[in-house]
């Protein structure tokens, strides 16, 4: 019952292996790109097991920017849906003063990320078909004390989504941007965040899913964060300055 | 965080770890007593330690599956309801089962459930082939029947207390068909619903729900449901192609906790009179989906509101044969007196099948039924547990929040090796609050 693959690049996130579950449970083989990835042999398992599904598992550096053509190269076969979870929320304080650490966060969320999107869509556009899931963040929607290194990292790669997405309207390759918000994740493990706000990777999963069928363009995983965002997005500077958000 | 079972009580305020692999929990060894916890699905203080609860169901991978003996490898945190999603569409069934799909291989292994075929085919242990264990020192022992033989059979039914049960093999059963062939036999009466139970020990799955509420002749009426994996040819046509393929349920929730003053003897016991003259009706046979026959109460998610805030006490006994009529006899008289019966209540013939050195079943009867918190239940169920020590009784911890450490001992003569075997293990360190409260 395999149908096309799906790719899933940062295949060891909560959010990653959710998403490669959910498509899994429809048939879709699975391909798990991650650094040292011999170490998912269990979710690859894991993922056969429960849906019966053929998974490959990919090694892969995001920030090694030199292999990512034959990263895509020996993906074998090119997957219908790629979907890059690939990010760092790194340690906001330590970036303000550590080049190499913001040089981390801004290359983790931006560079590399961007950098297979746009190979990835070169192929899909050659082939004639396929779609492309960034996972962006709010992020990234206005630049925050709290974490603008990410958030503009995220800016970044939104923006380069959004232009693909552009330049590609006229083709049949679909670009779809993901905006989650706070999710149940290692990366937000032990921070107090608002429950209504807060999302489980499941869900973020399920969303991403029925985006891909119904081919959104940008996709807040909880619609409620569209609201928060198109408000925040929406004081003058001068307010948005002196705020604590 | 406010942590309880299934049952609502006790509540108490526990530290909640939620480890993501082995290291991680090697860490929590060290620092202190710890226990391990599935879905919360057991009634009382089985899985909840002040100190340290560890949450296992992020320990939720299957691992391997050999489909020429239906064993299935997975780690302690993996839910039933996922294993029965996975695996019914290839034609495999759990082949022990208990009365809710929600809960892990660990809490399985470590309460050694039962279910409707227990009088045939034993209990969840007898079906597990391996277990991987985490000890007191750090160490991951594989155990099974000729490997660390003693390990394996005290932490089958050992409620967790001889250490973490990271992984499990299991056997699942071949099934042609996601249906049961369910047969409805009325008992007006407990001895009947006895004999009928004792005429079909043939049969593969049997229950019954009980009407712990009706008094004088009526004492114990009951309706029997048995029940038979049918056959793909059994199907109707339509089903015959599919025969995995289970119209979709719609799921219903209790929203709030209900007021606990509307679960009353006069509600309860209008409730069981309609229930049975309504069940009684259906005497005969016909086709039951998985989820129906197996899991009537998961299809209302919450369903432990209904008790309202204060919560609800389970209580399950098993009576040996030889003196079971009179036991039951005597257990349902004083609760239909009282009139605090609940409308959940039901008996089941057991064999003689323990999958475990501790386990709970016996050959005999177990009857099952839950009562609002209160000191009224409290004071009615310690006469309960009188009668069942008279009669050669014995308790089921996965339900128990109130047990004494006294009864406890009174009912069971293994109390004894149990406490010894976890000082041979140095496993003193894995600790509920049951485990304090009956002293083990």
């Amino acid at each position: 019952m395999t149908s096309e693959p799906v790719l899933v690049v940062g295949g060891r996130s909560d959010i990653g292996l959710a998403i490669a579950h959910r498509f899994a449970a429809a048939g879709h083989a699975v391909q798990l790109a991650a650094r040292n990835v011999t170490t998912l042999a269990v979710d690859k398992a894991d993922i056969e097991l429960r849906h019966g599904v053929a998974v490959t598992l990919c090694e892969l550096d995001i920030l090694a920017t030199e292999s990512l053509p034959g990263f895509v190269d020996q993906l074998a076969p090119l997957p219908a849906v790629a979907v890059c979870v690939v990010g760092l929320l790194g340690d906001q304080a330590a970036a303000e003063t550590d080049l190499k650490a913001a040089a981390l966060v801004m290359r983790s969320n931006y560079e590399g990320p961007a950098l297979l999107t746009g190979l990835l869509a070169n192929r899909f556009a050659k082939r004639g078909h396929g779609t492309i899931v960034g996972i962006s963040s709010v992020a990234g929607d206005r630049g925050r004390a709290r974490n603008y290194v990410y958030g503009s990292a995220k800016a970044g790669y939104t923006a380069f989504l959004s232009g693909l997405r552009n330049r590609l309207a006229k083709t049949p390759v679909h670009v779809m941007t993901v905006l989650p918000g706070f999710v149940r994740t290692r990366m937000t493990e032990g921070m107090a965040l608002p429950p209504r706000l807060v999302a489980a990777p499941e869900d973020v999963a399920e969303a991403i899913f029925r985006g891909v069928a119904k081919r959104k363009d940008v996709l807040y995983t909880k619609p409620v964060w569209r609201l928060v965002m198109a408000v925040i997005r929406a004081l003058p500077e001068s307010v948005f300055k002196r705020t604590n958000l | 965080m406010l942590i309880s079972g299934w049952g609502r009580y006790p509540l108490e305020e526990c530290v909640l770890q939620q480890p993501r692999s082995e290291t991680d929990l090697l860490a929590l060894l060290g620092q202190g007593p710890l226990i391990a916890r599935g879905n919360g699905r057991g009634y009382g203080d089985c899985a909840q330690n002040a100190a340290c609860t560890v949450d296992m169901r992020r320990f939720n991978r299957m691992l391997t599956f050999d489909p020429a003996t239906g064993c299935l490898a997975a780690e302690a945190g993996v839910l039933l309801s996922d294993v029965i999603a996975s695996f019914l569409p290839r034609g495999w069934f759990p082949t022990v089962t208990p009365g809710t799909k929600y809960v892990t291989v660990g809490g399985m292994v470590a309460a050694d459930v039962h279910g409707k075929n227990h009088h045939r085919d034993g209990s969840f242990g007898a079906f597990v082939d391996w277990l991987d264990v985490l000890g007191a020192d750090g160490q991951v022992r594989r155990c099974s029947r000729d490997q660390n033989a003693e390990l394996f059979a005290w932490t089958i039914g050992g409620m967790g207390l001889t250490g973490v049960i990271l992984r499990a093999a299991f056997r699942l059963r071949r099934v042609e068909s996601a249906w049961i062939r369910q047969t409805i036999l009325p008992s007006p009466n407990l001895e009947t619903a006895m004999r009928i139970f004792e005429d079909h020990a043939a049969a593969s799955y049997s229950v019954a729900w009980i009407d712990c509420l009706a008094g004088g002749s009526a004492l114990g009426r009951s309706i029997i449901a048995l029940g038979e994996h049918a056959m793909a040819a059994e199907l109707p046509a339509p089903s015959r192609t599919h025969p995995y393929d289970v119209p979709a349920k719609k799921k219903l929730r209790i929203p709030f906790d209900m007021p606990a003053v509307l679960m009353n003897s006069w509600t309860v016991r209008a409730f069981n009179a309609a229930y049975y003259h309504r069940e009684a009706g259906k005497r005969g046979e016909r086709l039951v989906d998985w989820d129906s026959y197996f899991y009537p109460l998961d299809a209302l998610a919450d369903w432990n509101r209904i008790y309202g805030r204060p919560g609800f006490l389970q209580f399950q006994c098993v009576l040996p044969l030889a003196g079971a009529h009179r036991g039951l006899t005597a257990l349902l008289r004083v609760i239909a007196e009282s009139g605090q019966g609940s409308f959940l209540a039901v008996l089941k013939r057991l064999g003689g099948g323990q999958g475990g050195a501790f386990s709970f079943p016996l050959e005999g009867y177990t009857l099952a039924l839950d009562f609002p918190v209160s000191s009224r239940s409290l004071a009615l169920m310690e006469r309960l547990d009188e009668i069942v020590l008279a009669h050669g009784g014995r308790f089921y911890l996965a339900k128990d929040s109130r047990l004494s450490a006294r009864t406890l001992r009174a009912s069971d003569d293994r109390v004894a090796q149990l406490v010894e075997m976890r000082r041979g293990l140095a496993a003193t360190s894995f600790r509920s609050s049951q485990s304090e409260r009956l002293q083990l």
